[in-house]
């Protein structure tokens, strides 16, 4: 609703005659971010300027890199999130499977390859995710209900596979979770690179459509011939995938695989999509709105990190930061 | 009672859809109102049921002014409104639906039993004893539904009711019952206005014709000195020569048999023939099974016996994209339920069934895409021409030709349309038969499943008449009266 104004906008900006210049106009909207991402970035930056004012450790070089690599596991937690979010699902159970792929790929890499174990580990990702696709998609049944489920049942396997924490054996392990290209960190690429893949599927991709379409509509699209049943086993398959890469970095920057890491990981990402502007009942979310919800996120952990905040009182504030941002775009939403 | 809007203004972020309108409904007549799409029918309603405040102008109940400020206050002075998007909880049965809010308590329990019975009274009173109370509201058909909603209306004695296109969903004896109930009401001095844009209903049933064109109200007519041809022209703000265009059948080379085709329990052993270049009408009452023989000949639903021959050879459609791939399209009845994806906007509804046609490796073709979109808009005349704009916020008739334009693009040689005109102003219905009858002329088979008397028989070449999931009779068009097809209908020999 908010992009199509701002198109309307441009369109009069350059003086086309309405509706005449339909590919120029498509691409315009796609360069201009909507007025909810407008808003995030904006809340973003003046976070950053206010920090970077009132402390000196804020805009150091090691804060920044670290307050990307903190990023990451939400990030990509929440790229996931928002496949299953706008086909109007949920995957409660990206926790568990960051606990499994992490304590996989560390305990896997004593006897396997690095990139064999790495790559083992990020396919139990995937097959974690296709048995939540496969249980809503093929039975019916409610996503809450099979992902909380699953969430159990995953991080009862962690265990299954070790109780205690795994120390990986390879010192290379630790080479994804914590070397950086200049001051950026790799996982911060490979996040970034990820989320430009998922802007291409959600817009480029008839794929993508589909699952905005199934969210929104979805008897109608299965009767434009949409496999409806696919494309949800392959929105939770990605949300698995997400889950596993983010299992694999976080265990190698730890440097130590825990099988009690990423309880509540769920909740970040559902609270980064929603803030972006996704819909949890379906067919409305967008890469730019999850990405900036994932930044404000990052940042108000990093910054009351800073600030000595006692994480209690982290945790409240965090929820009424989410809370405000919401009601926000509620006032957004009744003004179009 | 007397209710008069004086020069009512009202509009949507900064377009104005209504320009000062004046209306007066008096207790004990029925006011049609008439317009085409966009004319800003729905917005009076709206208005009415106090469900958008005003912009300007002002309400006057027996020549008080009035303010609404929510749809609480219009339904506490006894203004009901019916609309046309049934508002029904699926879930909930008959009773809850009609009572919601209001159930009888007895020791601070709910009192199912009183509940029920004052529910299957009203039902009774409105001519439809034959619903259960107790039945769940989704399972009733969508003519059903309707009855259920007016029921509601009636829950609390209304003093004015509105009714927003209900003969949408209602044919034959539904539509003569519920005159029958509109003509009580009047006599107990009920306000109604009712809303169509059929206007042979609105001939025979409003006391006065109020005609609104773009937001202004253009003529107040009387039935009996007006005709048809008058208020088109006035809605339409051109003379319209000719409703259906003329044809003359020339049948091709086969192209779709329907054989034995069962479905259990829906309808029984039911075959016929398409032609290339031929427009076959279906009609039957509501449950008959129209719409469920062409749901199964599409692979929507699965029959349990009878096959369907494409070309002469005998396919099996699993699914609705192995009869697209085939070539055959299904314009389903319910536009909102499954035509159309309303957040998304005109360019993903316009392309949901060919967007994999146009992507290479996974990726679409955006450029192409875009291309498509723009020339059904132009074709198809889709106002406003912005392929960026939710489908939500266009009007009914727009709405329906974004449904239209995505199946046109599947390039159909088969095309199924079940109830295309429902809900579609004038202007839009003319549109449409002369877009279906060029179809024909590209030899394609169309299949035109519709409710509307009328229509079924000037839009098509032959008929197909239900009746009880059978297939009873097949006329010609030209050859047959709306008399005998409803015989045939109703299982009344002519």
């Amino acid at each position: 609703m908010t992009q199509q104004r701002t198109s309307v906008v441009l369109d009069t900006d350059s003086g086309e005659v309405a509706g005449a210049a339909a590919p120029a106009s498509a691409r315009w909207r796609v360069a201009v971010p909507s007025p909810t991402v407008l808003v995030l970035i904006g809340a973003a930056v003046a976070i950053v300027v206010v920090a970077g004012v009132t402390n000196d450790s804020f805009l150091t070089e090691g804060n920044m890199t670290n307050l990307l690599r903190q990023m990451v596991s939400t990030g990509l937690l929440a790229l996931g999130m928002l496949l299953v979010i706008l086909t109007g699902g949920i995957d409660l159970s990206v926790g568990s499977v960051v606990a499994l792929t992490g304590i996989m790929s560390a305990g896997l890499v004593s006897g396997l390859p690095l990139p064999l174990a790495i790559l083992v580990a990020i396919v139990v990702g995937v097959l974690c995710g296709t048995v939540n696709g496969v249980m809503v998609a093929r039975f019916s049944l409610a996503p809450f209900v099979v992902t909380l489920a699953s969430m159990t049942t995953f991080r009862g396997l962690t265990y299954v596979y070790s109780k205690t924490p795994i120390t990986p054996t390879t010192p290379d392990f630790l080479t994804l979770g914590s070397q950086d290209v200049g001051i950026i960190p790799i996982a911060a690429i490979i996040t970034l690179a990820m989320f430009a893949l998922g802007w291409v599927l959600i817009n480029r991709t008839s794929a993508g459509r589909a699952l905005l379409g199934i969210g929104g509509n979805r008897e109608a699209v299965r009767l434009a011939g949409v496999k409806v049943r696919r494309h949800l086993v392959l929105a939770y398959a990605l949300s698995g995938l997400c889950a596993g890469v983010a299992g694999v970095i976080l265990a190698s920057r730890v440097g130590i695989a825990q099988p009690s890491v990423g309880q509540g990981f769920e909740l970040d990402a559902i609270a980064a999509c929603v803030i972006g502007g996704a819909s949890l009942s379906g067919g409305r979310g967008t890469i730019g709105g999850t990405l900036a919800g994932v930044v404000l996120l990052g940042l108000i952990d990093n910054l009351l990190s800073l600030y000595d905040v006692q994480s209690y009182w982290q945790q409240v504030l965090k929820g009424l930061i989410i809370a405000v941002a919401i009601l926000m775009r509620r006032g957004e939403r009744q003004n179009t | 009672m007397k209710l008069e809007l004086r020069g009512v203004r009202k509009g949507y972020g900064g377009v104005e859809v209504l320009h000062g309108v004046d209306l007066t409904a008096e207790g004990g007549r029925v006011l049609a109102i008439a317009g085409a799409n966009g004319a800003g029918k729905s917005t009076l309603i709206k208005v009415l049921a106090g469900a958008v405040p005003l912009d300007g102008g002002e309400i006057l109940l027996d020549g008080e002014a009035l303010t609404l400020r929510g749809p609480e206050d219009a339904q506490g002075l006894g203004f009901r409104t019916v609309y046309q998007e049934l508002s029904l909880v699926p879930q909930m049965t008959v009773t809850e639906n009609v009572l919601l809010g209001a159930l009888p308590t007895k020791r601070g329990l709910v009192d199912w039993s009183a509940a029920h019975a004052r529910v299957r009274a009203l039902l009774e009173e409105i001519g439809f004893a034959d619903i259960d109370p107790r039945v769940r509201a989704g399972k009733l058909s969508v003519a059903r539904q309707q009855m259920v909603e007016i029921a509601k209306a009636l829950a609390v004695e209304p003093r004015m009711l509105v009714l927003d296109e209900p003969s949408a969903v209602l044919a034959g004896t539904d539509l003569d019952r519920l005159f029958d109930l509109i003509r009580r009401l009047r006599e107990r001095g009920v306000a109604i206005l009712y809303v169509s844009h059929r206007l042979a209903e609105v001939m025979e049933i409003s006391d006065s014709i109020t005609v609104i064109k773009d937001g202004r109200v253009v003529d107040t007519l009387t039935p009996a000195r007006t005709s048809e041809d008058e208020i088109i022209a006035l809605m339409a703000g051109r003379r319209l020569e000719q409703i259906y265009p003329d044809r003359v059948p020339e049948p091709g080379k086969p192209l779709l048999s329907v054989r034995g085709l069962s479905r259990d329990g829906v309808f029984d052993d039911v075959s016929f023939d398409l032609a290339a270049g031929e427009i076959v009408g279906m009609f039957g009452l509501v449950g008959s099974g129209r719409s469920e023989v062409a749901r199964c000949v599409f692979g929507a639903d699965r029959p349990t016996s009878g096959t369907v021959e494409l070309d002469g050879a005998v396919t099996r459609f699993r699914t609705p994209g192995d009869a697209i791939g085939a070539g055959v399209a299904l314009v389903t009845e319910d536009r909102k339920h499954s035509g159309l994806v309303l957040g998304m906007d005109v360019t993903d509804n316009t392309t949901f069934a060919t967007m994999t046609r146009i992507s290479r490796a996974g990726l679409l073709d955006i450029r192409r895409r875009a291309a498509n979109v723009q020339d059904m808009i132009e074709r198809l005349g889709i106002h406003p021409p912005r392929p960026e704009i939710p489908v939500r916020h266009l009007s009914g008739g727009n709405q329906q030709k974004v449904v239209l334009a995505k199946w046109l693009l599947t390039r159909p040689r088969v095309l199924i349309l079940d109830e295309p005109t429902r809900g579609v102003d004038m202007a839009t219905r003319v549109d449409i038969y002369r877009m279906i009858d060029e179809l024909t002329r590209e030899g394609v088979a169309i299949l035109l499943i519709s409710s509307d008397l009328t229509e079924v028989l000037g839009a098509t070449d032959r008929v197909l008449v239900m009746r009880g999931g059978r297939l009873v009779a097949e006329v010609g068009s030209a050859d047959t009266t709306e008399d005998e097809v409803l015989a045939h209908s109703v299982g009344v020999a002519a």
